[in-house]
């Protein structure tokens, strides 16, 4: 009415502008730039003392070319993009690759060529990931029976070639594991962080076995 | 002596700051009068319903998350439900109120963009209510992502339950945005709602008279800003919605601005459902035991939710093998568009652009 | 520092034999000039590194903050990459013209700079061109060129779409300049001449206070002059094109830009010498840092408006010009020139400040009296909601519960 509402609006813009915890709700990533009062309160010191210790960086910092690293953390449940595979479980039953709807995950294993003891597992020729096509949804991981396969945890794959995108089985064996905590309850249990901590050997990572119902009632408490 | 002018028609083509996503308007002008819309869409068809015919019935709930990506949890559901209707499958009942938690906070989520971006098509330069819808919208999928490890895409529902329980962070959170989001929904209203200009750019502009609507099956928010009460989570309740208490707004014109103002109001209503959720919820399991590769007995079923964008449904007609016969979905912004004429025909250019930015479409429901 | 001097300052140097006062006039000129260009362009480059910052702090975001500390660098990272584009011209254009428009659109901006009074009361210099008066007819006269310029560049691309977008815009700032000088006309009468000077002296209550509805008609207006928010569909993309300038890349759309964002601050500069009392201030702190602060005030208030309000239709900014504006300054203009009547003393034609005071109570009152009339007679009904009643087409409580 007659221009009040107008104002009203430029009051709630005010208040955006002014408040504190509205202010740099932006995450930079992978560096911000950082002046003289970010870097002394990093250092826990006074500005001017820290100014005086080291000039040169203040100025440095003031001018505007000092840029620290800034990666915001995912939750630990974050479906990354690199995958973490225990090979002492894989099996080679090849249930992700018939799970996954995009058809990416390629699995050839040799042939032993005689019967197959339980007990025994195929041995893996190839095992391809194409981390170009796949969409992260992780069926395969829900998929997988011997909790060999998790999601990682990880999103900077990016290279420039895209053969290089496929994951093979040599850098799947050799890749540090962090497994993300989705749909593996067992990591979650331990509150293990993939992005904090250091990687998880296959003997350390648990198992899940499935809980009768009973237990499922009483053990995911309310909050 | 009377001066000749002849119609013009431009093609508000598939690359264009304002259409949301790639969509085509073949518009006839005759001078600032718009005397003809032609849509024309298509461009981002990816073949969802036969793609559904070749994948097994866990699989295609990764392809309905990116049929409305704005709102992935209600595609879900709704697909999920055809599957348990059509092979019987019983949900628990912690899976049911936390799928009604994340529909009502997808619900939000969704209305905000929808907010946003009226709003930046009407002219606040650099977008200042698009960056506080966005702002929050964010702190929602923040909350996403500690629930199924995703943010937009999300296929968190599967036939028979959700995947995973919520970690403990999770109510903290919950409870924490609950509480802010009414005082937040308060300072956009602030700024929109009683602005003189939104108004006089708004009002009655793009009426929809609510027999148009009916006869071209209009649903969603914008049936209900032309005063007709239909919400079929009051009308069909499914999940547990019969157990909330809640209002259905509607508006009172059918004009831009009553569309606006029922998805804000819907808002207000969502985090009241959201708060009963979090009393009513009790512990259990989230899924029931269904084998992977879900074999229904060969019939067809249907069932719809109420998506953020009007009543979105899957038919699933089953042979008894692991992947669907046929899979149709009902867009709900497809069926919306078929309006588009009438909203928009005797109005100006500058209408045209706001009349389809309330009608709410998303490309990827419309294309499938 | 005004032409005068500088240029008799020139002359008194050289020998006098051999009569070389044309060159005098060249120096003082060209030095004159080089002053004003420079030091008005680097105020607008960084009034646009200001503008993103501020928009963007309002909007809960950074600004630009790479280049150079806190992004001051921004600007000439602009230029630069608008500088190395290519310099499309399309075939049929116009060409004399094509290249003219972009310069026709600068210049006026930056000729508003030369007259504005950045002295000391009591200016016995006046302003960069010297005491001119007619300072106010020249500012008005000025930035009628705008709407040239405008037209030219739509006119020269040959684009349907350019040509429609450059109509509507002429006839926004063609509507526009009505209340604008009409509002200027109520300052005009309260200070007794055209002369910015004399303005800056008479204002011993500043302007703003005492002709509230003049300033408030200004700024609506001088806003529309410049297409900012809330009536800049001139470059509304969300409609056809980008306006005028669609054919425009590389320098001269950075020419344009930079006309673009000049026109605030000049806008800015006029309104404080008009209605803000241009240097006048307290005294330990110097006249031009009270001018700085003045300036910079109505310009926060020009950036917050933008951060804030969308933008009207094109047949709504005409009615509120022609309905809403027109009246008001009319009736502003009157109420001033009866107030000075009734108050002016007649032997010295000043009027004290007990009695300005007065009149700014009065004119205060009217001011609100004033815009209640106008919003009723420009349709406030059709802004009130009606309350929902819901339809009996379809009723969700009807079937199955």
């Amino acid at each position: 009415m007659y221009g009040i509402g107008l104002a009203r609006g430029m009051a709630v813009t005010l208040k955006n502008l002014v408040l504190v915890n509205r202010m740099f709700t932006v995450h930079q990533y992978p560096d911000r730039k950082i002046g003289p009062i970010g870097l002394a309160r990093r250092s826990n010191t006074n500005v001017f003392a820290f100014v005086l210790k080291k000039p040169a960086e203040s100025i440095k910092a003031l001018v505007g070319l000092i840029s620290v690293e800034d990666r915001y953390p995912q939750h630990p449940r974050f479906r990354g993009e690199e995958f973490s595979w225990y090979e002492q479980r894989c099996t080679g039953c090849a249930s992700c690759a018939k799970y996954c709807p995009l058809g990416i995950i390629k699995i050839v294993t040799e042939r032993s060529g005689e019967a197959v003891q339980e007990g025994e597992k195929y041995g893996i020729e190839v095992f391809d990931i194409d981390i170009g096509r796949c969409m992260f949804c992780g069926l395969c991981v829900e998929a997988c029976p011997y909790d060999a396969l998790h999601m990682g945890s990880g999103f900077e794959e990016g290279t420039y070639e895209r053969k290089n995108l496929v994951i093979d089985v040599e850098r799947l064996k050799a890749a540090p594991k962090r497994p993300s905590n989705w749909f593996r309850p067992q990591h979650q249990g331990k509150k293990y962080d993939p992005r904090g901590e250091s990687a998880l050997d296959w003997d350390k990572a648990g198992r899940h076995e499935k809980p009768s119902l009973d237990e499922q009632t009483d053990r995911w408490a309310k909050r | 002596m009377p001066i000749q002018t002849e119609p013009i028609t431009i093609n508000l083509g598939p690359q264009h700051p304002s259409t949301h996503g790639v969509f085509r308007l073949r518009v006839t002008f005759d001078g600032e009068v718009v005397l003809d819309v032609e849509p024309v869409f298509g461009y981002l068809h990816r073949g969802t319903e036969k793609l559904a015919e070749e994948r097994s019935y866990t699989q295609i709930v990764t392809l309905t998350d990116r049929l409305d990506y704005t709102a992935s949890m209600t595609n879900n559901l709704a697909y999920v439900r055809t599957v348990e209707k059509l092979s019987d499958i019983e949900v628990p009942e912690r899976a049911s109120y936390l799928r009604v938690l994340c529909s009502e906070l997808q619900r939000i989520a969704s209305h905000l963009i929808s907010t946003g971006f009226l709003m930046q098509e009407l002219g606040t330069f650099g977008g200042t209510p698009l960056m506080y819808c966005f702002r929050e919208r964010e702190r929602i999928l923040d909350l996403f992502e500690m629930l199924c490890g995703a943010r937009i895409t999300l296929s968190y529902m599967r036939p028979g339950g959700v995947t995973q329980d919520a970690p403990e962070e999770f109510w903290g959170a919950l409870n924490i945005l609950m509480d802010e989001m009414p005082g937040y929904i308060d300072e956009l209203e602030g700024l929109i709602t009683t602005n003189e200009i939104v108004l006089a750019r708004t009002r009655d502009v793009g009426i929809l008279t609510p027999e148009m609507a009916i006869d071209a099956s209009v649903t969603g928010p914008m049936l209900r800003a032309t005063g007709v009460q239909w919400d079929l989570r009051k009308a069909d309740p499914y999940e547990v919605y019969d157990r909330m208490e809640f209002d259905v707004p509607i508006g009172s014109v059918g004009d831009t601005f009553d569309r606006y103002f029922v998805r804000i109001s819907e808002m207000r209503e969502s985090v009241k459902i959201v708060r009963q959720c979090i009393e009513q919820i009790s512990p259990g399991p989230v899924r029931s035991d269904t084998p992977y590769f879900v074999r229904p007995e060969p019939g067809e079923a249907y069932a719809a939710v109420e998506a953020p964008k009007g009543e979105l449904g899957f038919y699933i007609v089953s042979d008894g093998g692991i992947s669907p016969y046929r899979c149709k979905i009902r867009a709900p912004s497809f069926i919306n568009l078929t309006v588009l004429r009438d909203l928009l025909v005797g109005w100006k250019m500058g209408d045209l652009v706001i009349v389809f930015g309330s009608t709410d479409v998303v490309l990827g429901e419309v294309d499938r | 520092m005004d032409f005068l001097t500088l240029y008799e300052f020139i002359r008194d140097r050289l020998p006098e034999s051999l009569d070389l006062e044309w060159l005098a006039f060249g120096i003082a000129a060209s030095t004159l000039a080089f002053l004003v260009f420079n030091v008005v362009i680097s105020a607008t480059a960084l009034y646009t590194w200001f503008e993103r910052r501020l928009l963007a702090r309002i909007q809960s975001r950074l600004g630009p903050n790479r280049w150079g500390p806190f992004g001051l660098l921004q600007p000439l990272a602009d230029v630069l990459k608008l500088m190395v584009k290519e310099d499309t011209i399309p075939d049929d254009a116009d060409r004399p013209l094509f290249h003219l428009a972009p310069i026709i659109l600068l210049v006026p901006g930056l000729m508003v700079f030369t007259v504005i009074p950045l002295g000391d009361i009591p200016f016995e210099n006046g302003s960069f061109l010297g005491r001119l008066n007619i300072g106010v007819l020249f500012i008005i006269g000025i930035t009628g060129i705008n709407a040239l310029g405008v037209f030219i560049a739509g006119w020269a691309s040959r684009n349907k779409y350019a040509m429609f977008g450059a109509m509507r815009a002429v006839a926004m700032l063609v509507s526009y300049e009505v209340p604008m000088a009409l509002a200027l006309t109520g300052v005009v009468i309260m200070a007794g001449s055209l002369a910015l000077t004399d303005i800056v002296i008479g204002q011993n209550v500043i302007y703003l206070v005492t002709q509230p509805l003049g300033f408030l008609v200004f700024m609506t207006a001088a806003s529309a002059e410049m297409s900012r928010t809330p009536f800049d569909m001139v470059e509304a993309e969300s409609e056809l094109g980008s306006g005028f300038n669609t054919e425009y890349s590389g320098i001269k759309f950075a020419l344009f830009f930079l006309g673009e964002f000049m026109a605030p601050l000049a806008a800015a500069t006029v309104a404080t010498v008009l209605y803000l009392g241009g240097t006048r201030g307290f005294d330990p702190i110097p006249g031009q840092v009270w001018f700085v602060l003045k300036a910079f005030l109505v310009i926060l208030g020009l950036l917050w408006v933008r951060a804030t309000w969308p933008r009207l239709r094109v047949d709504q900014i005409m009615g509120f010009a022609w309905k809403g504006l027109f009246p008001l300054a009319l009736f502003n203009m009157f109420l001033v020139a009866v107030e000075v009547l009734v108050f002016q003393d007649p032997v010295t034609g000043a009027i004290s400040s007990g009695e300005l005071w007065m009149i700014a109570g009065i004119n205060w009152v009217l001011t609100i009296v004033a815009v209640v009339v106008v919003a009723q007679v420009l349709g406030q009904k059709r802004l009130k909601r009606p309350v929902p009643v819901p339809s009996p087409l379809a009723n969700m409580n009807a079937g199955s519960e």
